[in-house]
């Protein structure tokens, strides 16, 4: 791009502090370098997913041939699939150590960890983050945390298996089944270190974020990427620690013989001294995380897709402001709707009320975000890239996603919904693919940036339409066994008459899974292969607006050459009336455009607007 | 990608990975077969397994062929100087019209297949009105919904970039259109949560006659059984203290309450049609949750507190037979919060009967207190049937007893 004036060399010193030679230790291992820690969460994100993926499929193949046997799972599995079948306790493990994978450590880590680390000091402009070190620490702490977590698979009794919530007393109570054994020990510990590393990040980001934006980027200039990455890091920040706090107590509860969950238990015909606990408190303190999780969860993706989208479009996003407000508004609202996970837990009836209507009101600002991306694709010029598709999928699986939420949110309706499919259905959609698909987005798009290479669009295509397809044949047919009252986390559905009609189904169901599952080959197979072999990247492939397509395709320590350029405009400058191109990077100043300026580009700057006036009168120009 | 060089080293890769695999898992067949004694054939099983990999491996090259070709029929446009071979914006587009159309047939063949698959009418009072939230609920979701998706996808198909257009239409925002689509659904919402909470009160907030209390029933759940005890001749249900457990009291009945004396064991849940009925739950281990989705009743049992219920059945099994059309109907009681390996399979049959049955069946249940419990509890013992002797001297003991959680 020749927009961007270097100017006087005064930051020289600059120069010479990204060239200083580096081991392979400190440059792909121990890196402090922002796009190095992001290809990192990257990949073992990745890793994980796929480890998250092989066991949903292990345990789809359960529900779907309850009676079958599966020698070659005996092969693998061992004791845990005796016989070629999958026991109930391994399948409870199963489902569990997917659902913590998934939740955090791919959606988490890998979805925030990438594309914060990557984005927020590309398009802010700065030269890493405020903490390297500290940012590496994350990184190490997450990785810590997916081994001690895989590690539970090695161990006699296996790994936790009361489910990702680990509600007590079932988690505190080793005799209460072989997965809160040494298994839930591991878990506690590896959520420990995994709430550490997200700490560690988030206080990152804020403080790059609020601090280190360069010149003229002020917060109205960010791109919404950055909103969205600002905001889940103040979430994690503040709603992480609560959990820290319940896993603490449950660590207490489990080995120091503490009642912080635990009162009136009796395991057999054993009494427990435990008295006064309440494993109520366990849920208040889980999902006082737990919901936030779940924005700190799908915004990354929205904040991706709104980029991708209007990118894509060749338009501005619509309604930018009503984008930054209704994020905001999810992120408050976010901290006081935990509650709708526990309309019948037996809490005070009366909480239930007021829980479901915080509930519905976060309905608004999500269905904001939904309307403004329909009315940015409207009169769009669209250009399909295997980044577009993605994001206009996650519209699709957020707005099914988020209407069956309407049910869920409503204490009434909740009450015969409540652990049943439905709610599997409603969160695979809104988390499970829309969040996926956001990912997806952000990788297909700032690959380029990440590896200097371009993946390739065909294999890209073949990937969504599969994804796409397959997930709604997974999750839909799902919601109809929740609204016949069939329980989730069921071993087999062969016990209950009522319950068989559905074994069909559930064929149907896995063998759509087995397709999206080796679609990801597609993907995986293309990712792999692009960071050695693909073709080379431009510097702004894509046509984009925002600051990281400034920087050179060979990464630099410091990301600029010169010194940071300077913002001069918003990142939405798309297909700009006037304009040459039907972009304009946000370096480029407004001198430089005069012919394509609106009257509201100077924010009721009068001097500027008199310049514009006169340049207008000069060479004939009416403004639209 | 060149087709030679990839499909070799990948092929070799798929090759080692299945003679590995075969390796590792005859080894381990024969290791297994040496402590059985008793050998499994295996050979069908691997055979199918190698079959598979081999057919995903053909598909892979088919795909990787079908790329190749495409590359080189866009090669060859270009070298020709022809237009661009292949829009492929055009092509995601109609993918999604089709997508759209086919979907939409798919919702409307889920709603009506899978749809009618789900549970009968419910057989409560507040189950009716739950109902009919959910049904206005779904009409408005379908509505916005499809709307939805047919302006994304039509959208996607309208504005993609056939190279027709210059530009996109310069449009950063709407104040006014974006306070309706903010009010809008407020105000909708506004409805929903109105109507949801006024359901909410009207199941949890009961106001109590004194005369005609409902029938009370406890239920105790623990891994991975359901203990039932309806309240007997004084309809009050005894106390109970988790700390007396043994293994003839196996849910902790404090027989000092006189009001457990007359407390009766049941294998089923038995209830007469259109009389208010109150649950009181609790959990002797973990967590588990009373469900009983034909009543839209659910309300998990927690150790350490009770939890309440109340609702009123109306359909009595004999008649959801008749309206289901189906003659092994039956209500069920299971648990719907993960416990432990048998959480798939804790169940209780529910019945819903005339009154008269009802009286009738509760005649033939036994009460707990039982002689054993009785020299546990150092009450008299009596001789067989007299559960309603009234033993006096007991009074004052109860009296006595500090108030247990109930």
């Amino acid at each position: 791009m020749s927009t961007i004036t270097l100017h006087d060399n005064q930051h020289n010193s600059h120069d010479d502090h990204g060239h200083h030679q580096e081991s392979f230790l400190s440059k792909y291992v121990f890196s402090q370098d922002h796009k190095m820690i992001a290809k990192q969460f990257l990949i073992t994100g990745v890793v994980m997913a796929v480890i998250g993926m092989v066991l949903s499929i292990l345990f789809r193949i359960q529900l779907a041939w309850p009676d079958k046997t599966f020698p070659i799972l005996e092969t693998f599995l061992g004791k845990w699939a005796e016989g070629g079948r999958l026991q109930p306790d391994f399948y409870l493990a199963l489902v569990t150590i997917h659902g913590t994978i998934m939740v955090f450590f791919v959606l988490t880590a890998g979805l925030s960890g990438t594309f914060s680390n990557l984005l927020i000091p590309l398009q802010i402009g700065a030269r890493d983050m405020a903490s390297p070190f500290l940012n590496m620490l994350s990184y190490w702490f997450f990785l810590c945390s997916c081994v001690i977590m895989m590690a539970s698979f090695f161990i006699q009794t296996g790994p936790a298996s009361s489910g990702w919530t680990i509600y007590p007393p079932l988690s505190a109570l080793p005799k209460a089944m072989p997965g809160s054994g040494l298994g839930m020990t591991l878990w506690l510990i590896s959520m420990v270190m995994f709430v550490a590393s997200s700490l560690m990040g988030g206080i990152n980001y804020v403080s790059t974020v609020l601090n280190m934006r360069t010149k003229g980027m002020d917060l109205w200039k960010m791109p919404l990427t950055i909103w969205a990455f600002f905001l889940t890091a103040i979430l994690g920040v503040l709603s992480f620690p609560v959990l820290v706090a319940g896993v603490v107590l449950l660590i207490f509860d489990r080995s120091f013989g503490t009642s912080f969950y635990l009162s009136d238990i009796v395991l057999g015909t054993t009494i427990l001294p435990n008295e006064g606990g309440s494993p109520i408190l366990w849920q208040h303190l889980f999902w006082f995380l737990g919901h936030p999780e779940v924005y700190i969860v799908i915004m990354p993706a929205l904040g991706i897709s709104s980029e991708v989208i209007s990118i894509n479009s060749r338009k501005p996003i619509f309604g930018y402001h009503a984008m930054v407000y209704s994020l905001i508004g999810i992120t408050t609202l976010s901290f006081i709707v935990w509650g709708h996970h526990m309309f019948v837990t037996g809490m005070n009836p009366f909480l239930g009320g007021v829980f479901m209507i915080t509930t519905l009101i976060i309905a608004v600002p999500s269905a904001v975000k939904t309307f403004n991306y329909l009315a940015t694709l409207w009169k769009g010029n669209i250009r399909f890239t295997p980044a577009m598709l993605f994001a206009i999928g996650l519209v699709s699986f957020f707005i099914s996603g988020g209407l069956t939420g309407l049910f869920l949110g409503n204490a009434s309706l909740d009450i015969n919904l409540h652990d049943t499919y439905f709610v599997v259905a409603h969160f695979h959609l809104v988390m499970g693919s829309a969040a996926i698909f956001g990912m997806l987005s952000g990788v297909y798009h700032w690959f380029p940036k990440m590896f200097g290479r371009m993946m390739n669009a065909k294999l890209g295509y073949l990937h969504f339409w599969l994804t796409f397809i397959s997930a709604y044949l997974v999750f839909f047919p799902l919601h109809f066994l929740g609204l016949d009252g069939v329980p989730r986390r069921y071993y087999a559905f062969t016990e209950f008459e009522f319950m068989q009609k559905w074994l069909t189904v559930n064929v149907f169901v896995t063998w759509a899974a087995i397709l999206g599952a080796l679609a990801q080959v597609a993907f995986l197979f293309n990712f792999f292969y692009s960071i050695f072999k693909g073709k080379k990247a431009t510097e702004n492939p894509w046509d984009a607006n925002t600051l990281e397509w400034t920087t050179p395709v060979e990464h630099i320590h410091g990301n600029w050459a010169g010194e940071i350029p300077t913002v001069y405009r918003w990142p939405y400058d798309y297909s700009k009336p006037g304009a040459k191109e039907d972009f304009i990077p946000q370096t480029v100043p407004f001198s430089q455009t005069m012919e394509s300026n609106l009257a509201h580009d100077f924010e009721g700057n009068s001097e500027a607007e008199e310049i514009q006036k006169n340049w207008n009168k000069q060479n004939n120009r009416v403004e639209d | 990608m060149n087709l030679r060089k990839l499909i070799n080293p990948k092929l070799i890769a798929v090759i080692t990975v299945i003679f590995t695999v075969f390796a590792s898992t005859s080894v381990f067949a024969q290791a297994a077969a040496d402590v059985t004694v008793k050998p499994v054939d295996m050979d069908a099983i691997y055979k199918s397994i190698s079959y598979y990999v081999l057919l995903f491996v053909l598909l892979c090259m088919f795909v990787a062929i079908i790329g190749k070709a495409l590359k080189i029929y866009e090669l060859t446009q270009a070298v020709q100087d022809k237009p661009k071979a292949i829009n492929w914006n055009v092509v995601h587009g109609v993918l999604f019209m089709i997508f759209m159309v086919v979907g939409l047939y798919g919702v409307y063949w889920e709603y009506t297949v899978h749809g009618n698959m789900t549970l009968p009418e419910a057989a409560s009072i507040h189950g009716a009105k739950i109902d009919n939230m959910f049904n206005i609920t779904l009409i408005l979701t379908t509505i916005v919904f499809i709307l939805t998706h047919i302006v994304l996808f039509g959208f996607a198909y309208k504005y993609k970039n056939d190279g027709s257009r210059a530009k996109a239409y310069f449009y950063p925002h709407n104040n006014a259109i974006e306070r309706i689509w903010t009010i809008v659904p407020a105000v909708v919402l506004t409805v929903l949560v109105l109507m949801g909470f006024l359901t909410w009160r009207s199941i949890f907030f009961k106001n109590e006659d004194p005369n005609n209390k409902p029938i009370a029933i406890e239920v105790i759940s623990s891994q991975f059984q359901w203990d039932i005890r309806y309240a007997g001749a004084d309809k009050l249900i005894g106390l109970r203290n988790y700390k007396l457990i043994t293994g003839t009291n196996t849910t902790g009945i404090d027989f000092k309450d006189k009001n457990s004396w007359d407390d009766q064991r049941a294998d089923e849940i038995v209830l007469p049609v259109n009389k208010a009925v109150r649950f009181t739950l609790t959990s002797k281990d973990v967590i588990h949750s009373f469900y009983m989705p034909h009543f839209r009743v659910q309300m998990n049992t927690v150790p350490g507190m009770i939890s309440n219920f109340e609702f009123t059945p109306t359909i009595t099994t004999a008649e959801m037979k008749t309206k289901t059309n189906n003659p092994a109907f039956s209500y069920v009681l299971l648990c719907a919060k993960i416990c432990g390996s048998s959480h798939y399979n804790m169940k209780k049959t529910v019945r819903v009967v005339s009154e008269e049955e009802y009286q009738e069946w509760l005649l033939k249940q036994q009460p707990y207190l039982n002689n054993d419990l009785r020299a546990e509890f150092k009450l008299p013992l009596v001789a067989e049937v007299a559960v309603s002797d009234p033993i006096k001297k007991d009074s004052t003991l109860t009296a006595n007893q500090p108030a247990l959680k109930k």
